[in-house]
Parts: structure tokens; sequence; C-alpha cells
């Protein structure tokens, strides 16, 4: 049947035809769907791990137990997976392992731009790289093959224009499971102590030269031969945009990006005149390409940074600027990603902002959107986890001079995904930092993902539910208290009650995020601006919701404008239908203008 | 059919139409991106899509690449070289106008929404976004898709009613249209939907 599908479906797909029943993550954009997709389907057992390396960790048992197993993740997601992924190449895997990696160039959804094809290279394992969502799903299958066949995990290289392109995919009729599970004990090849991991570690370059034969032959390594004038290396996404603007050139289109076909390459290299790398990110292939000898021309033309589109191609190799009308002379404002109205962050954020001599050590979730105006409440955002420990660092540097003034914020999951650890640090170092867990009960960056304290599973049972405060108190830490970040008077109170105590303090701020159906039921009343208080102070804007907006006088009919103050030049304005009555806005205004619609 | 709208569609022998949504997280955009290649592949041609989704959700601009024809490679189409701008709000018209090709056709939805610098007083919201526009293309079509979807009885509808405005300047037959209409929508919003579908069809400037 042909379905159009998006990369990420096409994975999940592709796995669940192929047999694999087995799959775990954790959520990142844009890997997400994959897994969500995956634990869909018939049979499927899928969970959501606490972080990327745990979810490698449960898929390598899986396929030690002989298991099919799907582990999927975001780049910067594989730094937290490196440490078992790189030995998990030494004991091979039994049943089959295949982890997606999905990269982000150009940083849509990530605080960096890492090529985790070097991982393939520096894990010596084999990675197959689709371009369109048909070969994700064909290629996933290959790389459940190849698993099995050369004994070793091998990596789906996806990217966001990948994961989240969608094209036409022919599905087609599942194989039928076949149950290979069973318990088996082989120390030699899973106890990776010095003395039989470095018999392990002969046995990887023999596999991986083993897949350096089979990659000459393997038919998704494929010459398109055309004019021979111009010769084009490429894998993954960039192939179509250059056959977008380069229909009649040579291609060889890599399906595996490694281990390399050097004779395969050699002869493309033979049949063309000019030979031309084209890749995003790093010179991944053009380096190992010039290291044969074969001279290539690839990062004199392509940038380093950003993924491409047909418009980079055409520019790199034709000189051809493509805007063919230019945007009109006006001051276009632009539309950053903000807050939802209502999100419990605002709360949180604004009385931090005010805090104008705290450092407040961010996270990665949505909360990070706080460092923009007019909030200014967050001062730092590196990788998951790195809040704690860089608020803990921070306060026994500075001292005394730090005393009161560090905070460190991060979001519920991302607290469970790498946060416990660092907060046990402070506890056991004896820090002087505030750690406030954003608890807005579920992922929801990625788009409200379940995990340990949302009390369900991937999928949909009733699990556990992490008590916070229950595990600050036995992880040893001095202070645990709990906010409503609706309530700013009570969140200023305790956020300076806590500032000001001496050791360790956790502040639970809690709240749902409004976008979660399950948590977020109430129903409140819009708010509106009564023109006949308002003073035009402004304060309702420095909470920069979307539904508040400022009307200038300037921009009023004269016979119109409600003065209430000497000086003042506008009025705040509310959007009614975008509204939650979240009640901020009453909150920060000194005059009562602010009430709610009738 | 507007007069200078030659139909882009199904009728068209290794060439690749390119067709560019844009606005604000929250307008259905995707949705409406989904239906219409649905409808192409409905029509036998091969089609890609292209949006990114995450960060770009919350209040941000959205984007959806749609490109079809006989054989797509890419998914997203160069500037200069997009044949339909579909512009779910004015400001969205205007950020990614050097995307179309001179003979491009625009059509905008008459709906503003401010962007946060707007509302904090910091930057004016353009007044003469579709004169902009006008300007620089020839073939500008401006529907108030919020009118359409309310006289449709469903509020929510305003991308359909935009997917029906789209629908004069493409060749599929209407049947394909309402069949797909038809599975995209749970029954209870299904009337409506055709409604706006057929408000935005019907819609004539002027």
């Amino acid at each position: 049947m042909k379905v159009l599908m998006s990369g990420n479906e096409a994975i999940a797909r592709g796995a669940y035809e192929c047999g694999a029943r087995f799959g775990a993550g954790y959520p990142g954009t844009p890997s997400t769907e994959i897994l969500e997709e995956f634990s869909k389907y018939e049979g499927v057992y899928a969970e959501w791990a606490p972080n990327e390396k745990v979810a490698l960790e449960v898929g390598i048992g899986a396929a030690v137990a002989g298991a099919k197993a799907l582990v999927t993740m975001k780049h910067v997601g594989v730094n937290v997976a490196a440490d078992p992924l790189f030995t998990v190449s030494y004991t091979g895997t039994n049943g089959a392992l295949v982890v997606v990696s999905a990269d982000d160039p150009s940083l849509h959804s990530s605080q960096n731009e890492q090529d985790n094809r070097n991982y393939a290279k520096f894990a010596k394992l084999p990675m197959l790289e689709p371009a369109d969502s048909a070969e994700a799903g064909r290629f996933v299958k290959i790389a459940f093959e190849i698993s099995a066949a050369f004994d070793t995990p091998v990596f789906l290289r996806s990217t966001t224009r990948v994961s989240h392109s969608k094209s036409v995919v022919v599905t087609e009729t599942p194989v039928p499971y076949e149950d290979r599970t069973e318990l088996r004990i082989n120390p030699s090849k899973y106890v990776m102590v010095p003395a039989m991991a470095r018999i392990r570690r002969v046995e990887v370059e023999k596999h991986l030269q083993a897949l350096r034969e089979f990659a000459e032959t393997f038919p998704e390594n494929r010459m398109e031969i055309n004019n021979t004038e111009m010769g084009i290396i490429t894998a993954g996404m960039p192939y179509n945009y250059a056959k977008d603007v380069l229909p009649n050139c040579s291609y060889l289109k890599l399906g595996l990006v490694h281990p390399l076909p050097e004779k395969l390459i050699r002869k493309f290299a033979s049949l063309v005149k000019k030979l031309f790398v084209i890749e995003e990110l790093d010179p991944f292939l053009e380096e190992q390409i010039r290291a044969m000898g074969i001279e290539v021309t690839g990062k004199e033309l392509f940038s380093y940074t950003n993924e491409f589109d047909p418009g980079v191609i055409a520019g790199a190799m034709m000189k051809k600027t493509d805007a063919a009308v230019k945007l009109p002379e006006v001051a276009i404002p632009p539309r950053p990603p903000n807050l939802c109205p209502g999100c419990p962050h605002r709360g949180l954020f604004h009385v931090l902002g005010k805090m104008k001599t705290t450092f407040v050590a961010g996270d990665i979730g949505c909360y990070t959107l706080s460092f923009m105006k007019p909030l200014e409440g967050l001062h730092s955002c590196v990788c998951m986890g790195a809040s704690i420990g860089m608020a803990h660092g921070m306060s026994k540097a500075l001292g005394e001079k730090g005393r009161g003034k560090v905070v460190g914020v991060i979001g519920d999951s991302t607290f469970i995904h790498s946060g416990i650890t660092p907060l046990l640090n402070l506890a056991y170092n004896q820090g002087d930092a505030v750690i406030v867990i954003c608890d807005n009960r579920t992922t929801a960056m990625t788009g409200m993902q379940e995990h340990p304290a949302t009390g369900y599973t991937l999928q949909g049972a009733k699990a556990k539910e992490l008590d916070f405060q229950a595990l600050a108190a036995v992880l040893g830490i001095d202070s645990v208290r709990v906010i409503d970040p609706y309530d700013l008077k009570n969140t200023r109170t305790v956020m300076k009650e806590e500032l000001a105590r001496s050791g360790s303090s956790l502040v639970v701020s809690r709240r749902s995020c409004v976008l979660f159906k399950r948590r977020y039921t109430e129903t409140r009343k819009p708010l509106r601006v009564n023109v006949n208080k308002c003073i035009g102070c402004r304060n309702c804007l420095d909470l920069g919701c979307p539904p508040i907006a400022w009307r200038s006088f300037k921009d009023q009919p004269a016979n119109e404008i409600i003065k209430n103050a000497k000086k003042q030049e506008g009025n705040s304005y509310i959007d009614a239908d975008l509204c939650t009555g979240c009640t901020l806005c009453r909150q920060v205004c000194k005059v009562g203008a602010i009430e709610e619609v009738e | 059919m507007d007069k200078k709208g030659k139909k882009a569609g199904k009728n068209i022998t290794g060439r690749v139409i390119s067709v560019l949504m844009a606005g604000v997280g929250g307008q259905g955009i995707l949705r409406a991106s989904d239906i219409l290649c649905r409808v192409i592949m409905e029509a036998g041609l091969d089609v890609k899509k292209s949006e990114v989704h995450g960060m770009a959700q919350r209040g941000g601009c959205v984007t959806s690449h749609v490109r079809y024809g006989q054989k797509v490679y890419s998914p997203i189409e160069r500037k200069g070289n997009v044949e339909i701008l579909l512009a779910f709000e004015k400001l969205e018209a205007l950020r990614y106008l050097d995307y179309l090709k001179h003979s491009g056709r625009i059509i905008i939805n008459e709906v503003e929404i401010y962007p946060p610098a707007v509302n904090l007083g910091s930057m004016t919201y353009p007044d003469n976004a579709v004169d902009l526009v006008r300007h620089k293309f020839s073939t500008v079509m401006v529907v108030n898709g919020r009118d359409l979807a309310a006289a449709s009885g469903n509020i929510r509808t305003e991308n359909t009613v935009l997917l029906g405005a789209l629908s004069q300047w493409l060749d599929f037959e209407l049947d394909i249209w309402e069949r797909v209409l038809k599975e995209s929508f749970p029954p209870k919003a299904l009337d409506a939907n055709l409604q706006a579908f057929h408000l935005g069809r019907d819609y004539r400037e002027g």
C-alpha cells in the first residue's frame, strides 16, 4: 500500500515489518516519533527510558537475550549513551541491535550541531544513512540484517529533514514474528574485563574488515553514471538536493557511510573528470576519500555549518543565487518561539528575572526560552542536567560572594534524565545552591511524553510516580519546598527564603503544562484590561505573555483615548481568545485594571 | 478561476511544482499540507513535503513545503522557485516572498497575529503588507479565512477555507478533494470542513 510517511514513521514501520518487537529510547527532536509510532504496533514492547544511556543498555540486554532491538535518540543523546556504545561494539549483540541517531543540522531544536557520523568511526560501528522515508523504512531492515550477520550494533543516521519530511512509502506485509529469545550465558563474549576485551577488540577489527568487503558490493552504495564531466559522492538528504539541481551529473550515492567502499570509490573517481563530495556538516566522507589519495572538491565550496537545501547546491556548484524577488524594504518583526499563554514556567521565571543579582543556571526544556526578553530569568544552557552541577560548581567557586545568589533550574523530565546524580553531588559535597524543578508533569517540549514521574508508561500502563520531595530527602537535600508558579507572591517568598538560608535546597515548582490535557483540566475565565483603570505602566507586558499587547495612544483615535496617569502613552490589551486566565498579569497589575471577562 | 492563474496540476511532465504554506504555530498548517499531499497522491503523482517540528510550534513561524510531479527528489524548495505561496497570516506572506518565482502567485489570509516585538511595542506591524505583496506580484488573492470559517459554522476550519482557495489554482478534481477531506476529519467536524472548503473554492475577490 502507498502511504505518505515521515522518515520517523517509516523507520518504525520498517522495524516492525522485519520482525523487531522491542524498542527503547528517550524523547528528543527530531527522533521522538520513531518510538511513539513503533510502540503502537501489535505485539511491540517499547519503553521510554529515563535517558539514552539507560535506553541503550536496555536495548543491549534485549539483544543479548536474542531480541531484535530498536533504540532511538537524538544526536546529543548519543553522547549520553556513548559509554555502553563504545563497548557493545566489542561484545556484539547476539540478536540484533539498531541505534537510531537523529541529527539536527541547523540546530532547529538542539544545543549543538554535532555530526554523529563521527561516532560510527569512533565506536567502530557500521552506519546507514537514508535519504527519504522509503529508504528509511528499507534501511532499518538492512540495519537489522547487518547487525545479525556481523554480530555488531548498527547505526541508522537520520537528520531533521529525513525524520520530519514526508514522502511516499510502499508498506509491506510484516514477516511473521519469530521468538528467538532465550537465556544464554557466554562470559567470554560479554564480560569485558581487560583479558577478554583484548580478544574482542581484535574481533571488532575483523568484522569491520568484513564490512568493508560487504560495502563494495552493497546495492545501496550505488553508482548512477550520466554525464561524466562531474561526479558527485553524497549520502542522505543532500543527495536529493543535488539531484534536484544537477540531474545530469554522475552520482555515487552511499547508503552505508561507514565503513566506506574504497574500491568502489576509486572506480567511480576513475569514471568522472572532476570529483565532488556533497555532505552537510563535517568533511566526513571527504577526508577519508582524500586519505585514499583521491583528488576531490568538497568543503572548499560547501559550508561546515547548517543544513543544505537545493539553493545551497546551486550556489556552490553553479554560482547561482536564486532569490528572484527581494524582500520588501520593511522591517518584518521576527517571530521567535515563546512560552505559551498560561505556561506555568512564566510565573517562576518572572520572579527569577526580577532577582537581578542572581545567576540562574538553566537546562534543556521549554523554559530555556525564558532567557529572552522580557523575562530574562535564565543565564545558561549547556546540556541535559547541566544546571544542577553548574549551580553547585559556581556556588563553590564563588564562596561567600555567591551566597544566596546561585539558582539551578531544571524540568521534571530533564531532572530524571540526568539531574539526580548532580543533586546527590550537591547534597554530598554540601553545596549552597537552590535547585528548582520546573515540574510541568510531562516531557512538554517534545510533545507530552511519559516519564517516571507521570504515572504512566509509553504504552499507557499505570506506573509508580516518582516522588521528587521524597527523593530529595533521601539524597540528603537540606530543605525541600513545593510551590505553585501561578502564585507569584508565594513563589517570590519561597525563593527568597531558600536563597537566604545556607545549605542545599530543592524547590518543586509544580503546575501542569497548559497543553497537557490529561493534567490540565481547569477552565478559567479569560481576562481583559479595564481601560478606565489602566495607567500604561507595562508591568503586565513584562510577562511576555502572547495575548497581552501594547496599544499606543498614537494609534488610537483621539476621542477614544482614556488617560489615567499623567505621562501615560498607551494601554495594555488582552486577546481574550488566547488568554487562559492564569491571572499572572492581574497579580502584577498595581491598579487592579485587569479583570475577568464576564 | 483567476484570469491570470493557469492551473498548476497533474498535467505536467518532468516538472516539479512547489507550494509553500507559511503561518504561525496553531493555525493548522501541517494538517492542511497533509491533506494537499494526499490529494496529490490520489491524483497519481509523486509528492514530498517538509516542515520543522519542535520549538517552532511554540508561537513561532511554521512553514510547510509541498513539492509534486512525476518524480520528486528534494522535500524543500529553494528561494526563487516556489510556484504558489499560501500565507496563513499577512506578516508571514512578507517573510517568505523571496521563495517565490517572478511569476509566482500568492494567497494571503487576511489575518494579523502579532509577534512578541509588536506586542511589546518595540516594533510595528506593517500596515501595508498586502500592498507590498501586490506591488511585487501580479497574482494575489486575499481571503478572509476567519470570516469564511465562521460562515461554515466552525471557526476552526480556517485552514480548510484556505485549502479551498488554493484548490482554485490547482488542477485536481473536486471529487478527489472531497474524498480526501472525508477521510481527514471525524464525522462531527466533516460538514463544517466541507462547507469551509467550498466557501474557499468559490471565493472570488472584489
